[in-house]
């Protein structure tokens, strides 16, 4: 099977200062990866970099595209790149005001991601957005309202489905349940493994919330200092972590 | 069906000192399809150890596990992903949960995972739970304010939902009582009967001798103990 994307070698620094260096791994259709690590560790500048909003500095993003078959997406072209933003990839970020329009209807924000690749017809566009809002459990009487009127947890679900209403293969997310109560972000979690088991989806999760990767992720990745220290199936990184800093960060977790 | 060869296992606590502790030398036994068998042994002699390295769930650091024909010591994590969403089943003594998901959902997701329409797998859940006592009042509801009897029942109804070639039982009549027990024992005895190959941890001692077709005391794969 060939994977949905393959990262190889990827290095990002800034200035003397490391980012992420030399990452590489394989995803398959399906799949649901986690990326962990404290604060400062790469995670988030691995995800900009393989989602295209920063460019490495060495490495490679392949991708297997629908028509062409796997490109690197880093030297494609940017026009390229921005299609594949709008289509088969999404990107869920971890404060839903950056990947949202608030100063558009819950409705428009969705149907923008639908015009954007070349639907037109009005009342299909509205039908898909409130059939969108239904299943991330926003009431359809909120259509026309603007995402300044949502809690937290509404906007973060709208962003949800802005993003997959175009049935992207690829989720990027950062940190998706960051800032949230811990009802709404049970609630988040049970939707988005909903989601990804119903439309086939593979995930990256970047998070430094070790329950929330435990039961949304098949693997894990551990960074620190901007390296992978570890990688491997959730449950047995978890469960029985090899690498001094991996035992460090799961036996640092509060019980409840 | 379960085929383990010359298995070891340490751990090693890097943040206490560097500790390396050896739990579990050079184990070789194998369990056939149809067959159920016990480990024994005192607290501490590796039984979990063991089953949670057969799961995939603790690295093995020598040796081969083969389920089915795949190795879980050399596998990538999606190939054990596949093998424990077709073939093989768990059963922990604990329930781990989304919140919030009913308990219907919880029981049916094994079967939804597999891509067996809701209706469907909603059905054998309900049988299920029908079958361990689980009042019906309390379906809709989270199994996470349940008491611990009940998340155990919820737990072993999701274990059985799918009919796994290969199964690991640990404790499954643990904090039951004799009828929900004798349910139990019946769904181990049917899995049998359909050619599962099961391993089980059972303190239960007529439980054991009653499901049970041999017996493996894991204390002497213990380096300390058996040395």
């Amino acid at each position: 099977m060939t994977p949905l994307l393959s990262v190889q070698g990827i290095t990002k620094r800034y200035g003397a200062h490391i980012g992420c260096a030399d990452v590489s791994f394989d995803l398959y259709p399906g799949e649901v990866m986690g990326i962990v690590g404290e604060s400062g560790s790469g995670k988030s500048t691995l995800l900009n970099c393989m989602a295209g909003h920063l460019t490495p500095d060495a490495g490679q993003v392949v991708f297997d595209t629908r028509t062409d078959g796997p490109r690197d997406t880093i030297t494609m072209s940017e026009p390229e790149r921005r299609m594949l933003g709008r289509t088969d990839w999404a990107f869920v970020h971890q404060h839903a005001r950056d990947g949202l329009r608030m100063g558009v209807s819950a409705g428009g924000n969705v149907g923008e991601r639908l015009m954007a690749v070349g639907e037109r017809h009005y009342g299909d566009i509205r039908d898909k957005a409130t059939d969108w809002l239904g299943r991330v459990e926003i009431d359809a009487s909120r259509v026309d309202d603007r995402p300044t009127t949502f809690s937290g947890g509404m906007q973060q679900r709208l962003q949800i489905a802005r993003n997959l209403v175009t049935g992207p293969r690829l989720v990027f997310m950062d940190e998706p349940t960051g800032g949230l109560d811990v009802s709404v972000q049970a609630r988040l979690l049970d939707l988005l493994r909903g989601l990804v088991r119903d439309m086939g989806l593979s995930a990256i999760i970047v998070t430094h919330d070790l329950a929330v990767v435990r039961l949304l992720a098949d693997r894990l990745m551990v960074m620190k200092s901007g390296r992978v220290v570890e990688a491997g199936l959730t449950d047995q990184v978890l469960d029985d972590p090899q690498h001094a800093y991996s035992q460090l960060l799961v036996s640092s977790v509060l019980q409840v | 069906m379960i085929e383990l060869k010359n298995v070891s296992k340490t751990f090693t606590l890097h943040n206490q000192g560097s500790a390396v502790i050896e739990v579990i030398s050079d184990v070789s036994f194998a369990v056939a399809p149809g067959e159920c068998l016990a480990l024994t042994g005192a607290s501490g002699a590796g039984k979990s150890t063991l089953m949670r390295m057969i799961y995939g769930n603790y690295l093995t650091q020598a040796g081969e596990i083969r389920i089915g024909g795949l190795d879980i010591v050399k596998s990538e994590p999606r190939d054990i992903v596949k093998l424990r969403r077709d073939v093989l089943g768990y059963v922990s003594q604990f329930l781990r949960v989304v919140p919030r998901v009913p308990t219907l959902d919880v029981v049916a997701e094994p079967l939804r995972a597999l891509g067996v329409p809701a209706d469907e797998a909603q059905d054998r859940a309900t049988a299920l739970l029908t079958q361990l006592n689980i009042p019906e009042r309390l379906w809709s509801l989270s199994p996470t304010t349940f008491s611990g009897g009940e998340q155990q029942r919820v737990n072993i109804a999701r274990g059985f939902a799918h009919s796994y070639p290969a199964m690991l039982l640990d404790e499954p009549t643990a904090s039951l009582d004799a009828a929900n027990r004798e349910v139990v024992l019946s769904l181990i005895e049917d899995a049998k009967a359909r050619g599962a190959a099961i391993m089980g941890i059972f303190h239960d001692e007529a439980a054991r001798t009653r499901v049970c077709d041999r017996e493996i005391d894991v204390g002497r794969f213990t380096p300390g103990i058996a040395a």
